[in-house]
């Protein structure tokens, strides 16, 4: 079965969706995200969906698990690159990606997580100020 | 309103969903929708496609490109033989679910288009009609 790559590059994971993604194939790449973040002690997740020309509710609902799965296993995930009629369109269906962080580019993406990283290393969960 | 072409494409397994919404993809660039339009059908297509197999049991995608006075759409035709929707005004709703999804599909994509409609028989099956006019 053909899956999409998951990429190490230090304590993060690199994902970028390239195909036109039928289900089990989305379904797939949850289970191998997850599965890396546990054997690698991965702190840090990035999707970049800009290739992808739609996003419906069975691969919003995957990203969605894959963040909330990351964060369990104590991983941030941020999506990256989401075209504007992708996040049009997104919205108008009623998803908005509660829980999902997301950034413009790779390097803006980059930018939040190796924030997230350093702030978690420090105690500080930006999500839950403590101030 | 005339029909000036069609196509029917089986929805039998989840990469019957791709090829459908390609194909759906295909006719709404040859019809040159904006890029904003082409992403809305092709997620309600998406959407209903997966309604079709999940719920129906599998069934067929029907695509029309419509004329009528001076103005050109597309109509999507979803059927399956399933177990029907008890409920229509239900599963219309946002977050309703009947299995492990969001609750999304049919309301969702009654958004996406300009016209929708849906008929469904308890054992007979279902059907959903949506239109995006250009």
């Amino acid at each position: 079965m053909d899956r999409i790559p998951v990429l190490r590059m230090g304590s993060l994971l690199l994902v970028t969706i390239q195909v036109d993604m039928h289900d089990k194939l989305a379904l797939q790449l949850q289970d191998d995200v997850t599965q890396r973040i546990s054997d690698w002690g991965s702190t840090g997740v990035l999707i970049d969906i800009s290739s992808l020309e739609i996003v419906d509710s069975f691969i919003g609902r995957m990203l969605a698990n894959i963040a909330a799965m990351s964060r369990v296993l104590g991983a941030e995930t941020v999506v990256v690159g989401m075209q504007p009629a992708v996040a049009i369109t997104l919205v108008e269906l009623g998803m908005s990606l509660p829980g999902v962080r997301t950034a413009l580019s790779v390097e803006a993406g980059m930018e939040l997580l190796f924030g997230a990283v350093a702030n978690s290393q420090f105690g500080l969960d930006d999500e839950h100020p403590q101030a | 309103m005339s029909i000036l072409r069609h196509e029917l494409m089986p929805l039998k397994n989840s990469n019957d969903v791709v090829l459908a919404r390609q194909k759906v993809r295909q006719w709404s660039i040859e019809l040159r929708f904006s890029l904003v339009d082409q992403t809305k059908l092709v997620t309600a297509a998406s959407e209903l496609a997966r309604n079709t197999l999940d719920h129906g049991g599998g069934g067929q995608m029907r695509i029309e490109e419509l004329n009528s006075a001076a103005r050109s759409g597309l109509r999507l035709i979803f059927t399956d033989q399933g177990p029907g929707i008890a409920d229509l005004e239900l599963a219309l709703k946002d977050g309703y679910t009947s299995g492990s999804g969001m609750g999304l599909g049919l309301g969702g994509s009654k958004r996406l288009v300009n016209e929708f409609s849906i008929l469904s028989e308890i054992g007979k099956g279902t059907e959903v009609t949506v239109v995006r006019w250009r």
